[in-house]
């Protein structure tokens, strides 16, 4: 009982405040402090966003589709990346330093050259998701892997595990927990990166239709798809929780304890 | 009590970094037989037991297990660390098989090899509860039946006990003493507790000294299983008498 109503304070405050905040909009812009064009009022976008749904939701259906495979490559990428540099500690030195600086480059400065490499159709898009989502996850799984107890590898080797033994039922059950964290983090930025991409060429996606009402300079539908956008991170991240926990049922045991 | 020596070691020396850390150690394990390794802290048994399992390769000396040399090699003899090292993400059931799917054996079949086995181990009812659920005393247990699955020919435990409070240890004594009568796994056993070295041993090595080496032994007459009560009798205290004796 006390558990339900800390879980009710707990949603309860945040919804307030959005609440709170939206009203405090609407009431400014229906006043007319800021000038209509410059900042539409919320139940402007709500309508923008009710009429402008079924092109929004097949602009969604291309943005959501990009990010899927460029987090999935991404994922891959990370694995294949973390497995090499944990298993050979040169592959480590000369892979780490590496891996850092890919990260250092802002995604918008490389978008172009991937547009200008690879043409305006989704490769360069998955291109730039996988590039930003495989770094969190990479590192995530490389931690993961040496958080194992030393001992536990010991009490592996003197049971006769082989090397492949000791990854498969010590280091990879081990750093699932880190995995999902890295990959929290890059599903949300697979969608931020999907966009960016979209800004810079595209036909479908919900980047393309940002600039298109850019241009327009329809404001209220721009507000209508940042919050979907939002919306939409914010959905994977959950169902990154959704399946960390299917995943990982002893974690929930811990919780319940 | 059988005496066909199942392990031994002669003249073990292991170095680290130009210093050793135990010189000269030779001892034996008889078939059945449970024996008490008692010394101080720092004194080197935890690198014996790594030596002996074949983690560490000794600078000198072999280890023979029924006859065979298998110094430096792992993966005979099982090893209980001294931390139970339950994998958190594997219910009780699959961390106790671990050691027979490291064989290559189905997870099926490693299941009801363990399954069949919870029962004698005083775990009945907690195979598919994960570590994080059972208390430090039924943690212990299932690390000790893992150890067990992994072969029963030779055990080293290191500290098994240490880390229970004293009532839970006193119940564990009694538990491993009529478990080892059934199993009748050749145990070598750390420990730093003179009455738990009594109690449960039928033979005792002491080590001390820097570099470690064994510079007593000492054999337990009275029959096991003992009872708790036993650590009350003068015998008891005539036993401990000389064990403090020969620590001097």
């Amino acid at each position: 009982m006390r558990k339900r109503l800390q879980n009710i304070t707990s949603k309860g405050i945040p919804a307030a405040v959005i609440l709170a905040l939206l009203a405090i909009w609407q009431l400014f812009s229906g006043a007319g402090v800021i000038p209509k064009f410059m900042l539409p009022s919320p139940l402007e976008v709500g309508q923008a966003f009710f009429g402008e749904f079924p092109l929004l939701m097949e602009h969604a259906k291309a943005t959501l589709a990009e990010a899927f495979l460029g987090l999935l490559g991404g994922v891959i990428l990370a694995f294949l990346a973390a497995l090499l540099m944990d298993w050979f500690p040169y592959v480590y030195k000369g892979m780490y330093p590496i891996i850092v600086l890919t990260q250092t480059i802002p995604t918008i400065a490389i978008a172009p050259l991937l547009v200008l490499w690879m043409g305006y159709e989704m490769a360069p898009k998955i291109t730039l998701i996988v590039i930003t989502t495989f770094f969190p996850i990479t590192i995530g799984l490389l931690d993961g892997f040496r958080s194992g107890d030393p001992d536990a590898a010991d009490l592996f080797k003197a049971m006769g595990a082989s090397k492949w033994q000791i990854f498969r039922y010590m280091k990879l059950p081990g750093s699932l927990g880190h995995f999902f964290a890295g990959l929290r983090v890059s599903a949300a930025y697979s969608i931020v990166g999907a966009v960016i991409s979209e800004w810079l060429g595209g036909y479908y996606g919900l980047g393309v239709y940002m600039v298109r009402v850019k241009k327009s300079y329809s404001f209220d539908k721009m507000f209508a798809v940042i919050f979907l956008i939002s919306a939409i991170s914010l959905l994977l991240m959950w169902l990154v929780d959704l399946f960390q926990k299917l995943v990982m049922p002893w974690e929930r045991v811990k919780e319940e304890k | 009590m059988e005496s066909s020596v199942v392990l031994k070691a002669e003249h073990i020396t292991h170095r680290y970094e130009k210093n050793n850390i135990i010189e000269d150690i030779s001892l034996y394990l008889n078939q059945g037989e449970i024996v008490g390794l008692l010394g101080v802290s720092g004194v080197g048994k935890t690198t014996l037991f790594h030596v002996l399992s074949g983690l560490l390769t000794p600078i000198q000396g072999q280890i023979l297990l029924e006859g065979q040399d298998i110094t430096g090699t792992s993966g005979h003899i099982s090893y209980m660390l001294q931390k139970d090292l339950l994998l958190p993400y594997a219910t009780i059931l699959d961390n106790i098989s671990m050691p027979r799917r490291l064989k290559g054996i189905s997870k099926k079949e490693a299941r009801k090899e363990a399954e069949a086995l919870l029962e004698e181990f005083g775990l009945a009812g907690c195979g598919g509860k994960y570590p994080s659920q059972l208390s430090g005393g039924m943690r212990q247990r299932a690390a000790l039946m893992r150890t067990y699955l992994f072969s029963g020919r030779v055990a080293l435990l290191d500290e098994p006990f240490s880390a229970l409070d004293a009532i839970t240890k006193g119940e564990i004594h009694q538990w491993y003493l009529n478990v080892m009568e059934n199993i009748r796994l050749s145990t070598i056993f750390i420990t730093h507790d003179i009455d738990e070295a009594i109690l449960l041993s039928d033979r005792i090595y002491m080590m001390s000294g820097k570099p470690g080496h064994i510079t007593a032994e000492l054999a337990i007459k009275r029959p096991r299983p003992r009872g708790r009560e036993y650590v009350l009798t003068g015998e008891f205290l005539e036993y401990k008498r000389k064990i403090l004796e020969m620590l001097k």
